[in-house]
């Protein structure tokens, strides 16, 4: 039954962004590199984002669980923050890029679109934070375990998969989640984020990063207050 | 169970040439006298297959910027060979960490060690357990600089049947000893049946397929998968083997040898590189990661050994520079024709050392090892390939040999120590409370 959670959640989960991956992005190398490189530049948010909150933790009393659950909250507002920029700086870096590989191949133009480069790089970043947020909880679920073990429904991962805005977490004991789809709704809120920036006035852009920051946090909207052990 | 010298001689022949890449440009920026001849049957190349009676554009090809050509084709080719090393680089970490994962043979630690590394490492004091694993660390690479050395001169002096029968032990070694043990423990593991006859057949079919493939011709894709696999196990070796912290001091110290052995003027990977492109000769097979096909290997109607490989290019080329395809060389111009098709997608592949597979495999294996947390594999997963993309870009760039493992191994590094101590407790305490980033 393990092995059944686990590819069906592990389907669910990386469905979209791995026929993705392999229908638009696999063929073509370039891609494939600035795909990777979302994914470090993702990465290297988290890293400062969690060294800030390391900090911050240290620097506090330990035993303050209320302290604590609110350093984490800062931690996650602020790791939100510099996702945001690492994004906008990627962005500048690939647009330079570009424009430097535009500027040396006289007759082609660039290899790749505006367009197709922010498309790769919010996949990039998509499937990387999906994948740290699910991978730990994917492989614990091969182990022995049963859902609904604590009386909860035990129709939980079927319609996680129906709402494709939401963040919100059933209350469960597992904890297979939307992020799948999160990371679906991030990535083209990513994209489209990076192509207004081609297209649209400044304002428009900021409002998308409210809305983006917005959405994120709202996963402090949570029914279930306690921490799952 | 001491691993013997010759499995040490293996890893340290392969680390030898660890780092090596050859330039991965079509020879437009070599000066030896071989480029120019080349380097006209490249261009040529193009109205040759599409009809040899336009002057024109050739001489248009000609008169074009070479630089904003050769940029180009800097590109073209550079994004494509990332992509052929990263794929390789990514199936050798993929079996470790499978590997790793499942047999629980390759995590068990003994007490057993190499002799390499002769300092125990003693848990209790944090102050011996450093100063050991330092030790530990000098002693290996004091071992590797010796034989790395020893090589070298051995190639200088010419002393080819030394350095085939030698790597040819150790390949031995590696394709029947150590595949016999990863088999043997993976049938434990999932406790399947197996007799000795069939087993020896598996192993002895696998091992001189191997030493055909490697040492001598083979397809290409096969000789690939042959040197992913011993890489694999070798990293694997390794990682049972070494101690824990000694693994990673190992590594660094190894990053900063590579870099010293490969930019300094006497260091001597740089001195094996030059030696083998003065003479004009490949760099043993069984060292190097090929990407592209030396287009001699596997064919039936090749009579050539590879290093008369590119005079015959040349010699075509000459021929094409004439205009004229003489009859008594319709054979040649038919393989050269052929050649031409062939080599016109990919001319020159990028190579890669196969220590640069194995060290690349034990941080991403020791990763996996400890702490069991999927999200560190990943991040130093991900550090390694972006390290590997920068120095291809940086190859591009200067054109020569360059080293593959201070980039990589300092990014990895790096990713594990802060994702196993900054994210591991970040990650941990937002799955705690459900929050999603």
């Amino acid at each position: 039954m393990t092995l059944a959670v686990f590819f069906g959640c592990a389907f669910i989960a990386f469905g979209p962004s791995f026929s993705l991956f392999v229908f638009t992005v696999a063929k073509d190398p370039l891609r494939v590199i600035i795909l990777i490189a979302g994914a470090f530049f993702w990465l290297l948010s988290l890293l400062l984002s969690s060294l800030v909150w390391f900090i911050a933790v240290k620097a506090s009393n330990s035993q303050d669980l209320g302290l604590q659950r609110g350093l984490l909250m800062f931690g996650v507002f602020f790791s939100v923050l510099l996702q945001e920029v690492f994004r906008f700086v990627y962005y500048r870096l690939l647009r330079k890029a570009n424009e430097g590989l535009a500027a040396i191949s006289d007759d082609d133009g660039s290899a790749i679109s505006v367009r197709q480069m922010a498309y790769v790089a919010g996949l990039g970043f998509g499937i990387m934070s999906g994948a740290f947020s699910m991978i730990n909880v994917l492989s614990d679920s091969l182990g022995p375990g049963t859902v609904g073990i604590f009386g909860d429904s035990q129709y939980y991962f079927i319609t996680a998969g129906e709402l494709l805005q939401s963040l919100m977490e059933t209350p469960s004991h597992f904890k297979v989640q939307f992020s799948p789809l999160t990371m679906a709704f991030t990535l083209i809120n990513c994209c489209l984020l990076i192509v207004s920036k081609v297209v649209v006035k400044s304002r428009y852009c900021v409002g998308l990063e409210m809305q983006n920051m917005v959405m994120k946090n709202m996963c402090f909207i949570s029914t279930n207050k306690q921490p799952i052990c | 169970m001491n691993t013997s010298d010759s499995e040490e001689d293996s890893y340290n022949e392969r680390s030898a040439l660890v780092q090596c890449e050859s330039p991965t440009i079509p020879s437009y920026n070599q000066d030896h006298d071989m480029s120019l001849p080349q380097e006209t049957d490249t261009k040529r190349r193009r109205p040759v297959s599409s009809g040899l009676d336009e002057p024109g554009p050739v001489e248009r090809e000609r008169a074009s910027t070479p630089d904003g050509e050769e940029e180009e084709l800097t590109l073209k080719y550079g994004a494509k060979h990332v992509i052929m090393l990263f794929i390789p680089v990514t199936l050798c970490m993929v079996v470790v960490v499978a590997t790793i994962k499942s047999v629980s043979f390759y995590t068990e630690k003994t007490s057993q060690r190499l002799i390499y590394t002769p300092f125990e490492e003693d848990p209790n004091s944090v102050g011996q357990r450093l100063l050991n694993s330092l030790l530990n660390t000098m002693v290996m690479i004091s071992v590797i600089v010796v034989m790395t050395i020893i090589l070298v001169v051995l190639y200088k002096y010419r002393c080819y049947k030394f350095i085939h029968g030698w790597l040819i032990l150790s390949s031995l070694m590696l394709l029947f000893w150590f595949s016999f043990m990863y088999l043997g423990e993976v049938f434990k593991t999932y406790n399947v049946a197996m007799d000795y006859p069939t087993l020896v057949m598996i192993i002895w079919n696998f091992g001189v397929v191997g030493m055909i493939c490697i040492h001598w011709k083979g397809p290409l894709r096969l000789q690939q998968a042959y040197l992913i696999v011993i890489s694999a196990l070798m990293a694997l070796i390794f990682i049972k083997y070494l101690p824990e912290w000694s693994a990673w001091v190992i590594l660094g110290a190894i990053s900063i040898y590579d870099l010293i052995a490969v930019l300094c003027p006497k260091g001597p990977l740089r001195m094996l590189v030059e030696t083998a492109q003065e003479r004009n000769e490949p760099i043993f097979p069984a060292l190097i990661y090929s990407s592209a096909m030396v287009w001699m290997v596997g064919m039936a109607d090749s009579s050539n050994p590879d290093s008369a490989d590119e005079r015959q290019r040349n010699e075509g080329g000459a021929l094409a520079q004439e205009g004229v395809e003489s009859e008594d060389d319709a054979t040649q111009g038919g393989r050269r024709r052929y050649s031409a098709e062939e080599d016109l997608e990919e001319d020159r592949g990028v190579k890669l050392g196969l220590g640069d597979f194995i060290f690349y495999s034990v941080l991403v294996g020791k990763a996996a090892t400890t702490g069991g947390d999927w999200n560190t594999t990943l991040a130093c997963f991900v550090a390694i390939l972006i390290g590997l993309c920068l120095t291809l870009l940086l190859l591009a760039i200067f054109k020569k040999a360059l080293p593959a493992l201070p980039i990589s191994i300092t990014f990895g590094l790096v990713f594990y120590f802060s994702t196993d101590n900054l994210v591991r407790p970040f990650m941990d305490s937002l799955a705690a409370h459900q929050y999603y980033i």
